[in-house]
């Protein structure tokens, strides 16, 4: 069976930073995986990689066996990818936004998946509101919703409970876990280690570029009973 | 495997997502039209009163009264400054704000991404351009000559003015550095080129200078349509500007399938 995400090797350098220093990987299909570690461990770099946003200096990439350079068309259509940094486009209301992201992957009709997504992200009422006027945690949503336009079975999710308050977080994530139990292939990053715990199957820890810990989230707490997933973290990465 | 059927849904994907992205850019500076398309339009009129009312009654070039012989220079000043300013400000706009990850993330290829800024460029440039003929031709005689000629110089000025915009709003990684390139490029060639005045006015040195600029072809042929008379052959002008065009559209390919600047 095709692997989700294949990563090879990844090395990536900002100059002299090495924002990865030989990141390898596989996730396959219907896993909830999670991408941990701290600030600058590389994990948003990885992402952007997979997604075509940053380009390695070596190794190689594939979503659904696609290769994420050669094979790019199928690869960006099979990958959904929620960013970290909270953008918009001041031009367009929330309805627009989701119309023009499936037009950009090619769906022209759209709208009764557009409006499972807002019911689902809590968002039908704002429909029509301008992206300006939104408060910080409906822009988070809107950019779940961009994300999940063309149904991508690989769905990558950097920090996207960061600053959405209690009840979507729990709308979210039972709408991704639903989307989870569909088929649909999930990576998560998040501070959020409760989350992670609750959600992920499987977790790799990054530090400094490289992944430092991997395992199914069960072996990774029963390597160290009694204690949570943030006393695992911290532990690992004092190793 | 990719079936006959498979490949033919995957085009219309590919026709899909670029005319959306043309349609974006459209709205984009349509949903502002005050700003995009009548703001330049009344630059031009007031070039034009002011101009005019001072150099009428002194002044003929090729036999045409100075009034009359400003108003092609005004349009094609217009449709190319505001067909780069529409790609240009697009694109470091979404890259200032971050909101450029939302054109790149898709399956869009580098020449439909190429063709649906670059569309849009023109279309604003001309929507500019007709504009400015609209509210000018009232105040002079203009004739119409050789309208393909007027056709032919307006969509290749707007598509290579639009193509540059692309380069300079990729380049940019500030406003200032977009507003520099726009200073110190785009507005000594526009102004430089004769919209203002025949080069066979200017001393020789500044004449032999003129033939380098691009604008200077453009403009001198784009004047041809409209009064069958001009510096150079239109023929000659025109193959100069599809030669500049098909050589900045080449460069803004190439840095697009490299991913310069878009893709860190
Ligand atoms: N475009 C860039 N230019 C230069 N350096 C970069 C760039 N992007 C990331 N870096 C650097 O690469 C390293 C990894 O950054 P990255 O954003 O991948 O970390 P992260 O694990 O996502 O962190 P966080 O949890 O804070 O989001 C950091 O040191 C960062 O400063
Ligand atoms: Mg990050």
């Amino acid at each position: 069976m095709v692997a989700a995400v294949s990563i090879v090797d990844v090395v990536k350098h900002f100059g002299a930073l090495q924002a990865l220093a030989g990141v390898s990987l596989e996730i396959a299909e219907g896993e909830f995986f999670g991408l941990l570690g701290p600030n600058g461990a590389g994990k948003t770099t990885l992402i952007s990689s997979l997604a075509g946003l940053v380009r390695p200096d070596s190794g190689m990439l594939k979503v659904l066996g696609h290769d994420v350079v050669r094979d790019f068309r199928e690869a960006r259509r099979s990958l959904g990818v929620v960013p970290q940094e909270l953008v918009f486009d001041p031009f367009f209301n929330v309805r627009e936004t989701l119309r023009i992201q499936s037009g950009y992957f090619g769906i022209r009709k759209n709208d009764d998946w557009i409006d499972e997504i807002l019911e689902n992200l809590d968002l039908t009422g704002k429909a029509d509101v301008n992206m300006r006027r939104l408060s910080g945690g409906m822009k988070r949503r809107v950019l779940v919703a961009q994300a999940l336009v063309h149904k991508p079975p690989v769905i990558v999710l950097d920090e996207p409970t960061a600053g959405v308050d209690v009840e979507l977080r729990q709308g979210l994530w039972q709408f991704i876990r639903r989307l989870n139990g569909e088929g649909h292939t999930i990576i998560l990053t998040t501070h959020y280690l409760e989350e992670a715990e609750a959600l992920c199957n499987r977790i790799a820890l990054m530090k400094q570029g490289r992944v430092v810990a991997l395992d199914t989230t069960a072996n990774l707490m029963a390597a160290h009973p009694g204690a949570s997933l943030e006393e695992v973290f911290v532990r690992t990465l004092q190793q | 495997m990719s079936g006959p059927g498979q490949r033919a849904s995957a085009w219309e994907a590919q026709l899909t997502g670029f005319l959306t992205l043309f349609y974006k850019e459209f709205l984009r500076f349509w949903k502002v039209s005050f700003q995009t398309v009548a703001a330049p339009v009344l630059t031009a009129l007031l070039y034009l009163l002011i101009f005019g009312h001072v150099l009428d009654e002194h002044v003929t070039v090729h036999g045409v009264r100075y009034t009359s012989f400003l108003i092609p220079g005004l349009v094609m000043m217009q449709v190319l400054q505001n067909a780069f300013a529409n790609s240009s400000s697009s694109l470091i706009q979404a890259k200032i704000t971050g909101s450029i990850v939302f054109v790149l993330l898709p399956p869009i290829s580098y020449g439909a991404f190429f063709l649906a800024y670059v569309l849009a460029a023109m279309v604003r440039g001309l929507l500019v351009g007709v504009g400015v003929l609209l509210a000018t031709v009232w105040f002079a005689e203009l004739r119409v000559e050789a309208p393909l000629w007027i056709l032919a110089f307006s969509l290749f000025g707007g598509a290579l003015f639009g193509a540059l915009g692309m380069i300079a709003g990729i380049w940019s990684e500030k406003f200032d550095q977009l507003a520099a390139f726009q200073n110190f490029l785009i507005m000594p060639l526009t102004m430089l080129s004769g919209v203002f005045y025949s080069i066979y006015t200017l001393p020789s040195f500044w004449q032999g200078l003129s033939h380098y600029n691009p604008v200077f072809y453009l403009i001198d042929g784009f004047r041809y349509g409209f009064f069958g008379v001009s510096d150079m052959a239109p023929q000659y002008s025109l193959a100069v500007v599809v030669a500049c065009f098909a050589a900045v559209a080449a460069l803004t390919l190439n840095l697009l399938k490299r991913g310069w600047k878009l893709r860190a």
